[in-house]
């Protein structure tokens, strides 16, 4: 029997109101209100509430699945009743086997390791569009989702389908309200008219809007400005490749295809099929009782099924038998057809059975070949059916793969049928639901099976996570007078020494060679001393590929040490990109550049250090000067440290006393930096206070007494801890701008670091205008570090404000010991100067990556006033005379 | 300054007869009134039907309600109801 104009056409619905007379929105506002205070009450309900009204309300869709498929069938004149029954019976049974287990109240997921918890808060009220095809098990299944997510439901359902759909929801209502559900919990439009769906969707009281239905329906809904589950018509392709198990794909096929007279926007709708196969897959159809349809006759189902004006399947066919859409349009078929199938030879308008095709009618095309199939399914996909479903038969992984990756479908069914396949839990293990969503290429939000976690609002508690920190450094450091000779302890075929010319002639060189054994081939490389060019680097590289080096020594400075840190990664890993690998990153573990492990040469790095201050010896860190790009490169990776350093103080009795202070407070502010950085751990504090204490007491000593060979050994030493600190807590904004200031006006780092490091320590210990994320700290915590530091040196002092002010004056009275310049000024630079660089200086400072572990993130103002301030100079240094640090 | 004219503790297992005995006693009341809900460990839809007609009757006897002994669960469905503003609250 043909139902005329059973399914509405496909227009928009308009969200006019204008239509409702004030009784009307009196009796919607009513429904809402119930629902609402059913849906606050409901969100006292425990899990355990919940699933006591769940269980029965499953029952009684079970026990009443044939009572409501005959109401159905009944009123709606579409589908199969048997199949309605088991749409009803899967709705309710299939749904429950999924949610029951499921926490939907309180705490629903735990992720331990991530400090993560997942809580359910309910929506509220949902208005809920029930479809003329489905209507009554899309009701169930909505009301057990909604009872399971403490929800209150409004229904309305399809005109032609209001009776059913109404005593599916009575049933639903009634055994949940027995079973303690809220009352109100669902609710029923009278009758419904597009007015008031539209007054419903605007509603301020409604969370939220499901619809299953036409696209009129589910635009109006996306249009309302209220979130919604908008799930609407589909085109199924389904390609039939030839390695497929033929005879369950075309039961299969018909199975789904025919399922309630093909009702399920899942179904089939266009088959394409290999040449090689498709003789026999049309003859396996016909055998079981398929049409397969002339020329002529798949003219006339095109003239009389699909409307000419829009394109779609015309709506007196959805839901109908094959035999009656035969009579109806004179189609001569025998009476036991099931199916009727149509050939076309492309999709698109101008084959205008290539739509989707809610009653047994199947199209199908023949490819010639892989290629050719896929392209079809694809213009199938993008004639209705973006987003929806897709199903392939084949036994060829490779070409399923493809499908999956060229179509797009939330659903991608693999031998099984598209329908029942779709609806998850028959056939696969797809989450079961009546609603599918379509993604963006359905107009749709969701490409997920809507269960109930879409009818939840899902909050995560986000535990404070302690990330891992660490404290890395190379596992051999020997220390004290004549720790070189520990050389003698490293095999070594070919060694490359890297040195300076200074170095070489004052015989350092010599001292080295005498402790590598005499077995070794030695070969002496003597670069510049000054921060490394890329040019230096590659011959350094080139020396080593000749030699076929498998061990470096460093002799020297930083600069030196620098050097051979990146010779070693050039000539490990020559493929290295060091502009790449100098990228910016604000975190160690989550930066984007990975430096490489892959390795086709291997050499030991031994580090000496020869000043007491850059502690390169132990960094991870190398400077690099690109003169030809006009910038230095700052390289920085755990890889990069050395293996072995060698901290030997008699390489540093001949420093000058310019050198001594220099790098004497380069060490002192590695070590204050570190000590109050946003990155500082208990194993970098140990460090960096016994740094601090020594650099305290020995530095004056072996400034003005160079040859004091424990002065000197506890700076060498000082140096190389503190480069342990701040090697895994970084430094700060000191650093920043001695960086910028010294790089602008050709000004010693130690020397830049020694004029702003009083005004930063006080900057620092201030109360941040401006507050640094810090994971790794429990508060602000810089100001009494800086107060736990002038107690370790005996400064004295009462209140935290105190033992800061004796710190700054502390570290002011020994800038002036090691005569330091009191001011920027007293360099020479002119105010007028100076003020012109200001504005580089700034940027340059900010854009430095040392402060990003200072623990008060700096303003661009505030830039400039400690600029300022290291220009003006520091106050008298007599009034510091009678602090004197008593920490021995 | 207002007078307490007042004070009813609302029993559980009958409140809504309790509120409206409370309701009755609005007629000569005067200022204030306080509703201990202190029992209520849940609320269903009656209890708030009882709860929004003593709130309507409080507006039109110009008498402020203050309702003490709230638990959180019950306070979270007075603001999902949008009830909560009606009131004044007191620990």
């Amino acid at each position: 029997m043909i139902v005329k104009e059973a399914v509405p056409e496909r227009v928009q619905t308009p969200l006019a109101t204008s239509g409702l007379g004030a009784e009307r929105i009196a009796y919607l506002d009513n429904l809402v209100s119930q629902a609402r205070t059913a849906a606050a009450v409901f969100s006292q309900f425990t899990q355990a509430d919940v699933d006591r009204i769940v269980r029965p309300m499953v029952l009684a869709g079970l026990e009443q699945a044939q009572y409501l498929a005959r109401l159905a069938v009944e009123e709606t004149k579409l589908g199969v009743m048997e199949d309605k029954v088991i749409k009803n019976m899967v709705a309710t049974e299939f749904a429950y086997n999924y949610v029951k287990d499921k926490c939907t109240v309180g705490v629903v997921r735990e992720f331990p390791d991530r400090n993560l918890v997942e809580m359910a808060e309910p929506i509220g009220v949902i208005f809920s569009l029930t479809p003329i095809t489905n209507p009554t098990s899309t009701v169930l299944f909505k009301c057990i989702m909604a009872i399971k997510t403490r929800n209150a439901v409004i229904f309305s359902s399809h005109p032609k389908a209001w009776r059913c759909c109404s005593e599916a929801v009575r049933i639903m209502y009634e055994t949940a309200l027995k079973h303690g559900a809220p009352a109100g919990v669902f609710t029923c439009l009278d009758a419904h008219t597009l007015e008031d769906n539209a007054y419903l969707m605007r509603h301020k009281d409604v969370g939220l809007i499901d619809v299953t239905g036409g696209p009129g329906a589910v635009k109006a809904a996306y249009s309302s400005g209220k979130p919604a589950l908008g799930v609407g018509p589909g085109n199924t392709p389904v390609y039939l490749e030839k390695t497929a198990d033929l005879n369950t794909a075309v039961v299969d096929i018909i199975v789904s295809k025919t399922f309630d007279n093909g009702t399920i926007c899942a179904s089939e709708q266009t088959v394409v099929i290999d040449n090689e196969i498709y003789d026999v897959v049309l003859k396996k159809f016909a055998d079981l009782n398929a049409h397969i349809c002339t020329e002529p006759e798949t003219q006339l189902l095109e003239r009389t099924l699909i409307d000419p004006r829009t394109g779609f399947a015309q709506p007196m066919a959805v839901g109908q038998r094959a035999t009656d859409i035969a009579r109806f349009i004179g189609l001569s078929v025998k009476p036991d057809t099931k199916l009727l199938i149509a050939p076309i030879l492309g999709v698109g308008r101008a084959h205008p059975l290539s739509v989707e095709k809610l009653f047994p009618v199947l199209s199908v095309y023949r490819a010639k070949s892989v290629d050719e199939a896929l392209k079809v399914c694809i213009d199938v996909n993008h004639a209705g059916g973006l987003g929806h479903t897709a199903v392939i038969f084949s036994r060829n992984d490779e070409v399923i793969r493809r499908f999956g990756e060229v179509i797009n479908a939330g659903r991608i069914i693999v031998n099984s049928p598209g329908s029942i396949g779709a609806l998850g839990g028959v056939y696969n293990d797809l989450v079961p639901t009546f609603s599918f969503g379509c993604g963006t290429g359905g107009g749709n939000s969701t490409t997920d099976n809507i269960n109930i976690f879409h009818y939840l609002n899902i909050k995560r508690l986000a535990r404070r996570t302690q990330a891992h920190m660490w404290f890395r450094v190379p596992n051999q450091i020997y220390f004290n007078l004549n720790a070189v000779e520990n050389v003698r302890h490293f095999p070594s075929r070919s060694t490359l020494l890297v040195t300076n010319p200074a170095l070489e002639q004052i015989g350092h060189v010599d001292i080295v060679r005498r402790s590598i054994p005499p077995q070794t081939h030695v070969h002496v490389l003597v670069i510049p001393d000054a921060e490394p060019e890329v040019n230096v680097v590659m011959q350094g590289v080139e020396a080593l590929n000749f030699y076929q080096a498998d061990q470096i020594i460093a002799l020297g400075g930083g600069s030196v040490i620098d050097a051979a840190k990146i010779m070693k990664l050039k000539y490990e890993s020559p493929a290295a990109d060091l502009q790449e690998l100098a990228a910016p990153f604000l975190d160690l573990r989550k930066r984007v550049v990975q430096y490489p492990t892959e390795k086709t040469n291997q050499a030991r790095l031994i580090a000496i250090s020869t000043t007491s201050g850059t502690g390169s010896e132990v960094t991870p860190f190398a400077v690099l000067t690109d003169k030809g790009g006009g910038r230095k490169v700052t390289l920085a990776d755990y890889s990069l440290s050395p293996d072995v350093a060698i901290v030997d103080p008699q390489f540093v009795m001949s420093m000058p006393k310019a050198l001594t202070a220099d790098t004497g407070i380069d060490c002192l502010t590695h070590a204050l930096e570190a000590g109050v950085s946003s990155y500082a751990s208990p194993f970098t504090d140990s460090n960096a206070m016994q740094a601090i204490r020594l650099v305290f007491k020995y530095l004056p000593i072996a400034f003005e007494h160079p040859h004091d060979v424990e002065a000197r050994s506890m700076m060498h030493n000082a140096a190389c801890i503190a480069a342990m600190a701040f090697a895994n807590a970084s430094v700060g904004i000191n650093h920043a701008l001695a960086h910028a200031f010294g790089a602008r006006f050709g000004v010693a780092h130690g020397r830049a670091n020694a004029l702003m490091l009083p005004y930063v320590i006080a900057y620092n210990a201030a109360v941040p205008t401006k507050f640094m994320p810090s994971p790794y700290q429990q508060g602000y915590v810089a100001h009494k570090k800086y107060a736990t530091i002038a107690d370790l040196l005996g400064l004295g002092g009462q209140s935290i404000e105190e033992k800061v002010k004796n710190l700054v004056t502390a570290v002011e009275r020994l800038l002036h010991q090691l005569e330091f310049p009191r001011s920027i000024a007293e360099l020479g630079i002119t105010r007028e100067e100076f003020e012109r660089a200001i504005p580089d200086l700034t940027k340059l400072a900010f854009d430095d990556p040392s402060w990003r572990s200072n623990p008060r993130m700096p303003l661009l103002s505030e830039l400039i006033e400690l600029f300022w301030m290291a220009y003006q100079g520091r106050g008298v240094p007599q009034e510091a005379r009678g602090l004197q640090p008593q920490a021995g | 300054m207002a007078t307490i004219a007042a004070w009813v503790k609302i029993d559980e297992a009958c409140a809504v007869e309790g509120l409206q005995e409370a309701g009755e006693k609005l007629d000569g009341a005067e200022g204030e009134v306080m509703l201990d809900l202190s029992s209520l460990r849940r609320i269903d839809p009656g209890v708030l039907q009882a709860l929004e007609a003593f709130a309507n009757k409080a507006d039109e006897k110009a008498v402020r309600v203050v309702l003490r002994g709230v638990s959180v669960d019950v306070y979270k469905v007075l603001k999902l109801v949008k009830l909560a503003s009606r009131f004044s609250f007191a620990t």
